[in-house]
């Protein structure tokens, strides 16, 4: 399987990343390659084998429903690029 | 053809904001209203290095729902990452559930319509999973930015999920309400729809009757009213059958409801809906939830409302819609049963109506809930026996109502005392007041000797008012018939 360089531009645009044009054909073969060694890993038969979302047999382990947190905001405002008001300032963005 | 060739087909999803202290995955406090971010910790603002650990409370919430819902609760459920890019999800992926989600399956039944013209009807919910919900965006002047409120961010979500079942608005909204007195009657959420508690999403689509393949739907976000969700879908069934009639075609879409026009409008269409590529977050382990501790959570389950609505027809003999009525809500359902429990369950149907009656047209005018009704259970039941045993007339019992509500006493035999109110039984009283009536009034005496029935009605005015309204009116007619018509011929 290949990829188009629309699908990569597609994938960039979902990622928010920037591939310029130039970079397009190098990322296009780079994934080209992670995708023939999935098409390997694809061709070993698991008929019967229960996907695992996880590389342990490990279950979650839970918390108690307690509030510690304590207002942590001006330190962590103190290296956001923009705030104010108490709140983080963002590009405006509308939808 | 007409919109009645037509059917419509609705599927819910409601966002539930579950009332844990904490938030789903970090220690902060979820309250409501705290000035902005300083709820929010360094796991809710996605800080590089940080990592999320599950709060029980919101899991056994979850366990709440399936039971509530008869579902299947699995015993393993896996968290995925559902990615996208928004300033108000700082991570760039909201932890959800996607192939395993932590409820599966379920049914609710609800009661569409009132009294006689009502019907029941069973939906069945697909699934509902365990999420986080997103900050809030300010889209007030910045300087031309938007501004971002992070507390919000992580607070826990049950995101439920109903089958494409709904054939209606009014069973959308019947649906919708059940669900919300459900939450609410389980606590697991506490249903402030203001405060975004408790958010609809509707998936409408339509098709022609007697087909089997579902239409196009599109998905109207975010309806934080039962209004409004009877609205939009209204509005936006009524587009797609003129869209599809003027011979037009509907696009997949997701659409917003403006309330100030009441119509939908676009918000984005497929072309460049979101692909959220989920996959399982490889930060949170699978959620194993052991039997043992569903049994657990089920001895904590109160009476649910359908079981209670059951007993209620079966133990007090109520119509089904007055057994609906009065589980709408748990304050409801507590407060008729501690009122029957004093008055006894003889009189179940008095404090039925009592209660649907003049209490809820009483908080419905103040504008107030239940909870918050000057009249207590108690209150209302002392009131309730002084009309079983006669002492009261039910007018004279409103009048006393009144009072309990304005606070003028503080029961209603304090009031009825205070007031001299007690209803006037003793046949004696009666006979001498209406004599002296009879002797006052002989110009009536004659008219209704004449055959003037009017002038009946002006004596037994005249009596209850002499009695100042504490004779029972039944008792009064009867004496005053006998009377009349054994006066000796012209005195």
């Amino acid at each position: 399987m290949s990829l188009s360089n629309e699908q990569v531009n597609r994938l960039a645009r979902l990622a928010r990343l920037a591939v310029s044009d130039e970079a397009l054909d190098i990322t296009r073969i780079q994934l080209d390659g992670i995708l023939a060694l999935i098409a390997r890993m694809e061709a070993v038969d698991t008929t019967g084998v229960t996907p695992m979302s996880h590389p342990q047999e490990l279950a979650a382990r839970l918390r108690a429903d307690e509030v510690v947190e304590t207002d942590r905001r001006a330190a962590f405002q103190a290296i956001a690029p923009q705030a104010e008001a108490g709140l983080y300032l963002v590009p405006k963005v509308i939808e | 053809m007409s919109r009645s060739d037509w059917e419509i087909v609705i599927g819910l999803e409601v966002h539930a904001q579950l009332n844990t202290a904490s938030k789903i995955f970090s220690a902060a406090s979820t309250a409501f209203g705290a000035p902005p971010n300083v709820q929010a910790s360094a796991v809710d603002i996605a800080l590089p290095g940080v990592l999320p650990v599950l709060n029980r409370g919101a899991v056994e919430r979850a366990i709440r729902l399936g039971l509530a819902l008869d579902a299947h609760i699995a015993p393993k459920s896996v968290f995925a990452r559902k990615n996208y890019f928004y300033p108000d999800l700082p991570k760039g992926y909201q932890i959800s559930q996607f192939e395993l989600p932590v409820v599966q399956g379920g049914t609710i039944t609800i009661q569409v319509g009132e009294g006689d013209k009502g019907h029941e009807k069973t939906i069945r919910l697909t699934r509902a999973h365990l999420e986080e919900d997103a900050g809030k965006s300010l889209h007030e002047d910045f300087h031309g930015m938007s501004g971002i409120d992070l507390n919000r961010a992580g607070t826990p979500l049950l995101e439920i999920v109903s089958e494409p079942d709904m054939r209606s608005s009014a069973e959308a909204v019947a649906y919708a309400r059940a669900l919300h007195a459900l939450v609410c009657w389980i606590d697991i959420c506490d249903g402030n729809m203001q405060e975004g508690s408790f958010r609809c999403d509707a998936n409408v689509s339509v098709r022609k009757k007697g087909e089997t393949a579902l239409g196009t739907r599109r998905e109207i976000k975010n309806l934080n009213s039962f209004r409004f969700l009877q609205q939009a879908i209204d509005y936006e069934a009524g587009w797609q059958i003129d869209t599809l009639e003027d011979g037009g075609k509907i696009e997949q879409a997701t659409v917003l409801f403006d309330p100030d026009t009441g119509e939908t409008r676009m918000m984005r269409s497929k072309e460049d809906a979101h692909d959220y590529r989920y996959f399982p977050d490889p930060d949170l382990l699978p959620l194993l939830i052991e039997p043992e501790w569903i049994e657990r959570v089920r001895a904590t389950m109160p009476e649910l409302p359908a079981a209670m609505k059951a007993r209620f027809i079966r133990d007090f003999g109520l119509s089904a819609y007055d057994a609906s009525t009065l589980t709408a809500s748990r304050e409801m359902a507590d407060h008729f049963q501690q009122t029957v429990a004093i008055v006894g369950a003889a009189q179940a149907k008095l404090c039925a109506n009592w209660i649907m009656g003049e209490l809820a047209a009483r908080l419905n005018k103040a504008g107030i809930e239940l909870a918050a009704a000057p009249v207590s259970p108690v209150q209302l039941a002392g009131l309730l026996m002084r009309i079983a045993d006669n002492t009261l007339s039910n007018a004279i019992a409103r009048k006393v109502f009144d009072a309990l509500w304005n606070g003028e006493g503080r029961s209603a035999d304090e009031i009825i005392d205070a007031q001299g109110l007690r209803q006037l039984t003793d046949r004696g009283a009666i006979e001498t007041l209406i004599d002296e009536v009879l002797a006052a009034n002989p110009k009536s005496v004659e008219e209704f000797r004449a055959g003037k029935e009017k002038a009946f009605n002006a004596l037994v005015g005249q009596v209850m008012k002499a009695s100042r309204g504490k004779a029972s009116p039944a008792q009064v007619n009867e004496i005053l018939r006998h009377k009349l018509s054994n006066l000796p011929p012209n005195r």
